[in-house]
């Protein structure tokens, strides 16, 4: 037995609490902010879980949402503005064993880092993307993004926007998403269990957070507006193996609150993961011996 | 051609034959045509037959048509260039020997399909015409419609036998390129084939041979730049790769699809440059050293996150296959201007390692050394090619695999503790630990590109910055003391020195031979390393009066062009000067020779 397989057996013994996920680092949001809901919902996930801190990898974009790999104990992974999609995938590839964690906010997800979401869904490896979803930017000051509302008055559109929003919840649903759902930290149970199932989803889980922007967001979009806002989708009795009635109620997005899973494919289809297993099963016989690689271009007489 | 000797042919004819040290041929025609299948066939029988090769090519742009070219240079000693001008130039339409007749030595042979051209009056006294209907030929050989897929095998047996080329060889190279599912496919070729090799046109008044080269030691291998890089890569241990197309560095992506899920490995078409990149460094954050790569507007795209790379110190290689820019650009030129983003891309101080090899084997090694680097120093690795290395085949002695291959699979021992940018590491060198390690303390750092303190937590303080900065100094620098010099190619002291840098060393030292037998006092220096250079250039430099670096790139506001104008500014010696051009041609030795004269003798 290696000293790995010794750590990871002892390890396997171990139970985790919520807060061996936590760090000691205090976080930078604004106090009330609801990221920090999120950020907790995440580590009582991750306790359910029991997978240990090093096997987690934690990636995230730029943004307030973004710093949340600073404020958790699992191998933090701060990258570039609307990158993390591409950078969590490249690390799910190369090494399978890791669980991996992607947190984004609504800009960082939806508007510099868009192109990549459809691209995530389709391509289906195995990872789980958490967009906390404000409406706004935040750590920008109050600029307009890509989620806020027609007619909404910021610092960029100082005459109310003239634009529709997009729809998280419709787009990844369009390309084919197999687990999509929506919470809001007002709901810390609620979001902590669609986070836990979406980490043992296998395939892309998707997870909207309603998270407020205490200093910048409007006063619907407080927590306490949640509260009486929102509707479980249990309790209307949606069946989330329902695909087009999970699609007919994400079109009321922005309108109306749904927390919970929205849809979860009855039978996921095949990871981009398993694929590249198949592959090499299929190629290893076709490789050569490392000192013969080059033998297609030496004599052959 | 040169040192003809007279010698019996073994196919027998009763032509006088030659024996010839080396030979240039030029086969022009449009893309479609199968000239590169010739040429390819060409430089790989030479390869086989222990001779040394170089090709030169011209591709269109565009999908299917276009003119191109196809130049191959066979010798029995040192072939340096694809030759400036040609001893045969086949040639099958009136654009094709009306656009390289001007490429032909004085004396040379020109031999055109004469269902297409029809020879120039003025011409006939100055070149060797041979005319041979190649296109109605072929399909007298292999009949029906196949005469543009045929023609241009016809015209390899024809060169065959005016080269008395070792035929079971070739034969045995169009079975590899042709025997497959379907096997008329492969007889028709060897039709084709041989028809030409039997057709013996009454005005070739002589045949030449090649002679056998004696210098090698050991097997060669015949590979172009890419499949030299692809197959470095494969050696090196590289399992990883991410890339978007774009021409010319889709060939390397194209091998890289084909060969690494073989051995375990994947390498992932992106939806976009910066989602490859990005791939890319999640691997190699993940414990893979992995591969992206790109050219062009592809690079450009890239640069945000090589940044972020450098800052959170992250191992990534970054293949550049340079092509004309800026924006879209000459997409099949071959260019060297993309030196100053691969050493200064990007916003901020973002020191990264830039490579250069100087020919296909060095695609090769360098591609090895450009892991290694990447691994010890945890830094994006630039790797600088162009067209002109890229598909330019040339045979080298075959490397000894069991001793260069290598395994880079991740090590997740157990660590007591880790500080990714820890600021007493020696020379500012840190190892990267990978996720998936248990990290005893239960301190987990965070990979950043934020400013960091020495576990990857966000910093502002200006201290940090400048401590962290000199770290991701220091450590290019410490690499930068390892590098050894470059040999001087002619004497250490003279009147000139030309410095080139990637593909240009060919043509440079040909111009250094040429200016060397006329008298004159010019020798040469490669620097395969660009970013870091290595230490020392300067007690070079002082052994010279001119010290001109040749590049193909523009002379830029200051005259100077972009390598000349980094050692002018480290050196502060106004010695220092461009030779520069943008034509989307490889140099000339010709070329080089005429602009040395005319800057020396200002």
């Amino acid at each position: 037995m290696t000293t790995l397989e010794a750590s990871a057996k002892t390890l396997s013994l171990t139970k985790f609490m919520a807060g061996d996920f936590k760090s000691d680092l205090k976080p930078i949001w604004c106090p009330g902010c609801g990221d920090f809901g999120v950020v907790t919902a995440i580590t009582r996930a991750l306790a359910n879980i029991g997978r240990a801190p090093h096997e987690i990898a934690f990636v995230s974009g730029i943004g307030c949402s973004s710093r949340i790999p600073g404020y958790t104990t699992a191998y933090g992974f701060n990258t570039v503005h609307g990158r993390s999609l591409p950078i969590a995938q490249g690390i799910k590839l190369a090494n399978p064993e890791l669980l991996v964690l992607v947190a984004s906010g609504d800009g960082d997800g939806f508007s510099i880092g868009g192109g990549h979401v459809a691209h995530a869904v389709r391509r289906n490896i195995d990872i789980t993307y958490i967009v906390m979803d404000n409406q706004i930017y935040g750590l920008t000051k109050g600029q307009l993004s890509p989620t806020s509302s027609r007619g909404r008055k910021t610092v960029t559109s100082s005459f109310g926007s003239i634009e529709d929003p997009v729809n998280p919840l419709l787009y990844v649903m369009g390309y084919g998403a197999s687990y999509v759902a929506q919470g809001t930290p007002a709901d810390m149970t609620g979001l902590a269990k669609i986070i836990e199932e979406g980490i043992r989803f296998p395939g892309f889980a998707f997870i909207n957070v309603q998270s407020p922007c205490v200093t910048y967001g409007m006063e619907d979009q407080q927590l306490k507006a949640h509260k009486t806002n929102m509707q479980s989708l249990e309790s209307i009795g949606h069946d989330p193996s329902d695909r087009a009635k999970a699609t007919e109620l994400a079109r009321e997005y922005g309108t109306k609150l749904y927390t919970g899973v929205l849809y979860r494919n009855p039978n996921p289809p095949s990871t981009y993961g398993q694929g590249v297993i198949e592959r090499h099963d299929a190629l290893k016989k076709s490789a050569v011996p490392r000192h013969e690689i080059l033998n297609r271009f030496k004599p052959s007489n | 051609m040169s040192n003809a000797t007279e010698a019996v042919s073994s196919s027998g004819g009763a032509q006088k034959v030659s024996r010839i040290n080396e030979v240039v041929i030029r086969i022009a025609g449009n893309s479609q045509d199968g000239i590169q299948a010739i040429g390819g066939f060409l430089a790989r029988l030479a390869g086989r037959s222990e001779q040394e090769v170089m090709t030169f090519m011209t591709i269109p742009s565009t999908i299917s048509g276009g003119p191109s070219i196809f130049q191959v240079r066979v010798g029995s000693g040192e072939v340096l260039t694809a030759g400036d001008d040609a001893d045969v130039l086949l040639c099958f339409y009136q654009h094709s020997y009306e656009g390289h007749i001007n490429s032909l030595k004085k004396k040379g042979i020109v031999l055109y399909d004469s269902d297409h051209v029809v020879p120039k009056e003025e011409w006939l006294s100055d070149y060797h015409h041979v005319g041979i209907p190649i296109s109605s030929l072929t399909v007298e050989a292999i009949g029906g419609t196949a005469k543009d897929k045929g023609k241009n095998i016809y015209s390899l047996g024809l060169i065959a036998r005016m080269f008395d080329l070792n035929v079971p060889k070739l034969e045995k190279l169009l079975g590899e390129r042709f025997g497959g599912k379907d096997v008329s496919i492969l007889n028709n070729a060897l039709a084709a084939f041989h028809a030409g090799y039997a057709n013996s046109p009454s005005n070739v008044v002589e045949t030449f041979q090649i002679t056998d080269s004696q210098k090698k030691d050991g097997h060669q291998v015949v590979m172009n730049g890419n499949e030299a890089i692809g197959y470095g890569l494969i050696a090196a241990g590289v399992r990883f790769g991410a890339g978007y197309p774009i021409t010319p560095w889709t060939d390397i992506m194209e091998l890289l699809r084909r060969e690494l899920p073989k051995y375990g490995g994947s390498f992932i078409q992106c939806e976009d440059e910066i989602a490859s990149v990005s791939m890319a460094l999640g691997a190699s954050y993940a414990g893979r050293v992995a591969v992206t790569g790109s050219s062009g507007p592809g690079i450009s795209l890239k640069t945000e996150a090589i940044g972020w790379a450098v800052m959170a110190e992250m191992p990534l290689i970054v293949i550049n296959v340079q092509r004309g820019g800026p924006s879209t650009g000459m997409p099949t030129n071959i260019e060297q201007s993309d030196l100053n983003i691969a050493i200064n891309g990007g916003h901020g101080d973002a020191p990264r390692v830039v490579l250069a090899p100087a020919n296909v084997e060095d695609c090769f090694y360098m591609a090895i050394e450009a892991v290694n680097i990447a691994r010890k120093y945890n830094t994006p690795v630039f790797f600088l090619t162009d067209q002109g290395i890229a598909t330019r085949i040339e045979a080298f002695t075959e490397p000894n695999l069991e001793k260069v291959c290598q395994d880079i699979s991740p090590d997740l021992t157990p660590v007591a503790s880790h500080k990714p940018y820890d600021l007493a590491a020696k020379d500012g060198v840190t190892p990267h630990v990978k996720p998936g390690t248990r990290i005893l303390d239960g301190k987990y750092p965070i990979a950043t590109g934020l400013e960091h303190d020495e576990y990857g937590h966000p910093s502002g303080s200006p201290k940090v910055h400048m401590l962290q900065n000199a770290k991701r100094r220091k450590k290019l620098q410490a690499l930068g003391a390892t590098l050894p010099l470059p040999k001087i190619y002619g004497p250490s002291e003279g009147n000139i020195l030309l410095v080139g840098w990637g593909s240009t060393e060919g043509p440079i030292r040909e111009a250094v031979d040429r200016f060397r037998a006329a008298g004159d006092s010019v020798s040469a220096i490669h620097l395969r390393h660009v970013n870091p250079l290595p230490n020392g250039l300067e007690n070079i430099f002082s052994g010279f009066n001119h010290v001109f670096v040749v590049e193909m790139n523009d002379e830029g506001l200051y005259g100077i062009g972009q390598l000349g104008t980094i050692l002018r500014a480290r050196y502060a010696d106004a010695k220092i000067q461009g030779i520069n051009k943008t034509d989307g041609l490889t140099w000339k030795v010709k070329e080089i020779v005429e602009l040395v004269k005319a800057k020396a003798g200002k």
